[in-house]
């Protein structure tokens, strides 16, 4: 009964502060919106963009690192000059949950869906609906299948992502030393695609001639998991000199162990992590720099090829190149593919700018 | 391995405590094939890599059993009882995103309030799982594997995609799992402080006994006069406090909490039960035993990473100790059914 009462609590809880979170963003966006609109009536000559709109599907809404994704799709919405810009999406990211909205959309006769997708083919008919009816469509964070949209923004090249872990490690190790990967499970695709990248630069690049990599372990992305293999690094190796983590649950649980251990500010730790979870480990010390994409740039540079697809400027075929307002010129690739990239790096000085 | 007296006839029937007699009581005690394993572990390891017994290395050993520890103790209660609760991972998981509810949205809330709110749902969860088990009269196999997922269900829905870290508590409650008290980090204190209450508990009181009656032989108690249910729903209810107090040191100990804090946790648990000599049956065991179980279980995985074993040997260690464990369980059994019978023989 306790038990019951304590659940409507909290759950009454989550709700009012959902709709809080609502309602502020709903009138973030009416506010972007009606100053839009007041931009473009104000320098109307120029306002080639005051009548077209945009609108962005998330895969949910209320999730922190989408909240920041978005607040970047709406700056970048407001400086490419759209009259309209709207953030809809469902509040859970199932399969089917965002054909309602794009369906909403495509009545509205909306210029630009810009949609982060939670099934590549689930939202596909729904999308080529909106395009019949002259939508752009431009993906963002998660691919649709390629059919189904002009372009897709992704975050970073593979590739890029690889080096700067192991340049930040060296630089952190003074170019020389063993180190250790404390990834995320055997399998994971992403994480093994960075390391065999990282593998390749350990060997073919003079710079790192005299770093070893002495083993590689998997936390599973498991916080108890990673915290013993942490532990277990430091014992089998004790010439340890660095842990590079590409998962943030690993750095994460890795700076965890590190900073409450003898190791901390010994053994250098780097990796891909969440500013959020890693300013503790930043501030203390034990972590001095690590990496990671920028997702504001994601929705920013999104807004910007949603603007350009609709101007008629790219058709989203590889070798077009668009303007992205102060990130400069970006290029669609292959599979119509725009890389947003480079990884950010974040140290102590600039760590307090991100909230995510 | 031999825990187990080779020649049971050996001993003297009821004969005072002769030095052979007590040598044999040693060499029933169920904990001791767990201890000679674990000290052969551990001084097998520090030979071929000294830096497993450092200072840190020990912290390390005794913060990574502290929690399985505490949750093993528990589990031993409900075993003892001829019954088993699969659900502590999920209440360690809510009760750990509890806590770093409670730390990130009440600012300066004492610590101790915070343990005992975590003791209280957890003594709440388990008093569901107790009350389900007794009044429904359903194993309590499939009633805690319902609410396994049902209190990860609740975890999910409350949690979301929301996660608290450690710099969301406070700096002392940390502490607590880095400061240390002649070398025993302050959480671990706790975890011994919890295995001998309950020790006791068990040894020396008469509910403490009755767990042991209910689990060889349910009706028999019943026919003595136990009251059975009553016993059970104890043994569920205080298993589900130390899950608590478990969770609160989960979110000391660990960086974040979330929503699948603790998953997949009661498997360990139960194995470290009766690789401590808790049999699954029920009747026999201690929670001592299952404390040193929790330790030998934490300790392998350590100990296999410092001699750079590959990981994947690890998993099929546990379960050859598990194994391990049944069977000289099994076999001592059948020794002391024969031991019975020859000397009730004798009597008549």
């Amino acid at each position: 009964m306790e038990f019951i009462r304590n659940r409507t609590g909290t759950g009454t809880g989550t709700t009012v502060r959902r709709l809080l979170t609502f309602t502020a963003l709903t009138a973030a966006v009416a506010l972007a919106a009606t100053g839009c609109a007041a931009d473009g009536g104000g320098t109307a000559g120029a306002g080639d963009g005051s009548d077209l709109s945009i609108t962005f599907i998330p895969k949910q809404l209320n999730n922190p690192y989408t909240d920041v994704v978005l607040g970047g799709g709406e700056t970048g919405a407001e400086e490419a000059g759209f009259g309209a810009t709207e953030v809809v999406g469902p509040l859970e990211a199932s399969a089917s949950s965002q054909v309602s909205f794009i369906n909403a959309e495509t009545q509205a006769g909306t210029s630009v869906i810009v949609i982060a997708a939670n099934d590549p083919d689930a939202v596909g008919p729904a999308l080529e609906e909106a395009r019949s009816a002259g939508a752009k469509i431009v993906a963002f964070d998660s691919d649709t299948a390629p059919q189904y949209r002009d372009v897709f923004i992704s975050q970073v090249v593979a590739k890029d992502v690889a080096l700067i872990q192991i340049e930040l490690m060296s630089e952190q190790i003074g170019g020389s030393g063993e180190i250790a990967i404390l990834s995320a499970t055997a399998n994971a695709t992403n994480q093994n695609e960075w390391i065999k990248f990282i593998e390749e630069e350990l060997e073919s690049n003079p710079d790192y001639a005299d770093i070893t990599l002495v083993t590689k372990v998997y936390g599973d992305d498991d916080d108890t998991k990673s915290f013993q293999e942490a532990q277990g690094l430091l014992q089998a190796y004790p010439n340890l000199k660095g842990i590079i983590s590409p998962t943030t649950v690993g750095i994460a649980a890795t700076a965890r162990y590190l900073s409450t251990s003898q190791y901390k500010g010994q053994v250098a730790l780097t990796g891909l992590g969440l500013p959020n979870e890693m300013r503790p480990f930043v501030k203390d010390g034990t972590v001095s720099a690590f990496a990671l994409w920028d997702p504001a740039q994601l929705g920013y540079v999104a807004a910007f090829a949603g603007k350009a697809l609709a101007d008629g400027t790219i058709t989203g075929a590889e070798g077009d190149t668009f303007e992205a307002g102060e990130l400069g010129e970006r290029e669609v690739g292959a599979d119509g593919i725009v890389i947003v990239g480079p990884p950010t790096t974040f140290t102590s000085e600039n760590i307090d700018d991100y909230d995510f | 391995m031999t825990a187990t007296p080779t020649r049971p006839a050996d001993a003297p029937p009821s004969a005072g405590p002769t030095p052979a007699a007590r040598l044999a009581t040693v060499l029933r005690l169920r904990e001791l094939p767990v201890t000679i394993a674990l000290i052969a572990l551990v001084t097998v390891t520090y030979l071929a890599n000294p830096l497993f017994l450092s200072s840190q290395g020990v912290k390390d050993l005794l913060l990574n059993s502290t929690i399985v520890i505490i949750l093993a103790v528990g589990q031993a209660l409900v075993i003892i009882t001829r019954n088993v609760d699969l659900s502590v991972g999920s209440i360690l998981g809510l009760v750990a995103f509890s806590t770093g509810t409670l730390f990130a949205t009440v600012p300066g809330i004492p610590i101790v309030v915070v343990l005992l709110a975590g003791m209280a749902l957890g003594a709440l969860l388990g008093a569901i799982n107790g009350l389900l088990v007794t009044v429904a009269k359903v194993p309590a196999l499939v009633i805690t594997l319902g609410t396994l997922y049902i209190y990860r269900g609740l975890n999910n829905a409350w949690a979301g995609g929301t996660q608290y870290f450690a710099g969301d508590r406070p700096d002392a409650f940390g502490a607590l799992s880095v400061d240390t008290v002649a070398g025993f980090p302050l959480i671990t204190l706790i975890a011994l402080l919890v295995v001998a209450v309950v020790a006791i508990y068990m040894v020396g009181t008469r509910p403490g006994r009755d767990l042991y009656a209910i689990g060889s032989d349910p009706d028999a108690a019943k026919l003595f006069g136990i009251p059975v249910a009553r016993r059970v729903f104890l043994a569920f209810l205080t298993n589900g406090v130390l899950a608590g107090i478990a969770g609160v040191l989960y979110a000391s100990r660990f960086n974040s909490v979330g929503a699948t804090t603790g998953t997949g946790l009661e498997l360990d648990v139960v194995a470290a039960a009766v690789v401590g000599g808790v049999a699954i049956f029920g009747g026999s065991g201690t929670v001592v035993g299952a404390a040193l179980g929790a330790i030998l279980l934490t300790t392998i995985t350590s100990a296999l990473t410092a001699l750079r074993v590959d990981k994947f040997w690890q998993q099929a260690i546990v379960g050859v100790l598990i194994l391990a464990a049944i069977i000289i369980d099994r076999i001592a059994a059948v020794r002391t059914a024969k031991k019975l019978r020859l000397s009730e023989a004798r009597d008549v």
